[in-house]
């Protein structure tokens, strides 16, 4: 079948998708970055309070501008395949 | 998710950087390699790259009320193998050190291992072996790349468990934690992962499969099954 492996990619994505939602739906979650937990495993484990020895040289002032460096990054690698796909395509049209 | 900034005694830095080092030399020396001898795959490395960016900045929610994000290291590894893939990591883990302040410039080497370096083994090798099978080429593709995004935070977890062993049952324990902690939420995100990069594997072979070929992926006769049955 020509589209097979779309609509399985399609369906998986679904049921992802419903999976979340379900969990958005089932009590309250903090959503943190799964990092942050880390730290605090860190903690239990160790039964102290870790201190960081070294802290980012620099942060991104707000959330805000952390997203925009976020969407920029996905932004560049979007592009590039874009481009791309969108050569090898055409390349593939005239010349078969 | 990567280690954040000084979240690895100094000791255990060092000794990432030193276990990274020498994979970043070899896939460079490959990358130029592959840079003078096939100018042709230069897009396609360009595209690999660009799908570590790409993914490595979705964070997305996971069932386990989390986020995490993919790595997307999947793709380079099958193409290029571990060492390339490990630059192309190495550029990603830098822009987000930098400019995001998410991990970090001193467990740079710590995660340049778990993300740019096992994650692609892991990848490559199931790639490897089960093209040798009778399995179908995109199951392959599917569970290489989930399998490296969810070996790069099984590679996490035991570093922040030797850095970290519990008071009591020391590292295994440790381990423990940090890998149930990571896998709930990692899981999901890595089937996404390995579904996205097997259709992006598609489309390569679609529009360029004879690349394939010439870097030693595919074999010629499985380019062209591959291309009739999409047609």
């Amino acid at each position: 079948m020509k589209y097979q492996a779309e609509i399985t990619a399609i369906l998986i994505i679904l049921a992802f998708a419903a999976m979340i939602v379900v969990v958005i739906n089932s009590g309250s979650h903090e959503w943190a970055g799964s990092d942050d937990q880390a730290e605090d495993v860190i903690d239990q484990m160790t039964g102290e309070t870790y201190e960081p020895w070294a802290s980012p040289l620099y942060e991104p002032p707000s959330g805000e501008i952390e997203s925009l460096f976020f969407s920029l990054q996905a932004a560049l690698g979007a592009i590039v395949i874009g481009f791309f796909f969108g050569y090898y395509y055409r390349g593939r049209q005239i010349n078969p | 998710m990567h280690i954040m900034e000084g979240f690895l005694p100094p000791i255990w830095c060092l000794f990432w950087f030193i276990v990274s080092a020498p994979f970043i030399v070899y896939g460079m020396y490959q990358m130029r390699i592959l840079i003078r001898e096939n100018r042709e795959t230069l897009p396609l490395l360009a595209v690999a790259g660009a799908f570590v960016f790409v993914l490595s900045s979705l964070k997305m929610p996971s069932v386990t009320g989390s986020c995490s994000h993919p790595t997307g290291t999947g793709l380079g590894a099958i193409l290029f193998g571990p060492f390339v893939t490990s630059v192309l990591g190495l550029i990603v883990l830098l822009y987000q050190a930098i400019f995001l302040a998410h991990g970090g410039l001193t467990t740079l080497g710590a995660n340049v291992f778990s993300m740019g370096i096992a994650g692609p083994i892991v990848g490559w090798a199931i790639y490897k072996g089960c093209t040798k099978t009778n399995i179908n080429t995109y199951v392959t593709v599917f569970l290489a790349a989930a399998l490296a995004d969810l070996f790069t935070y099984v590679v996490t977890s035991v570093q922040l468990a030797l850095a970290f062993p519990a008071e009591s049952g020391g590292f295994v324990t440790s381990f423990i934690a940090f890998a149930t902690m990571f896998a709930g939420t990692q899981v999901p995100l890595a089937i996404i992962e390995g579904v996205i990069i097997a259709l992006v594997f598609k489309y390569i072979i679609a529009v360029r499969g004879e690349i394939l070929v010439k870097l030693n992926v595919l074999s010629a006769s499985a380019v062209s099954r591959l291309r009739e049955a999409a047609a």
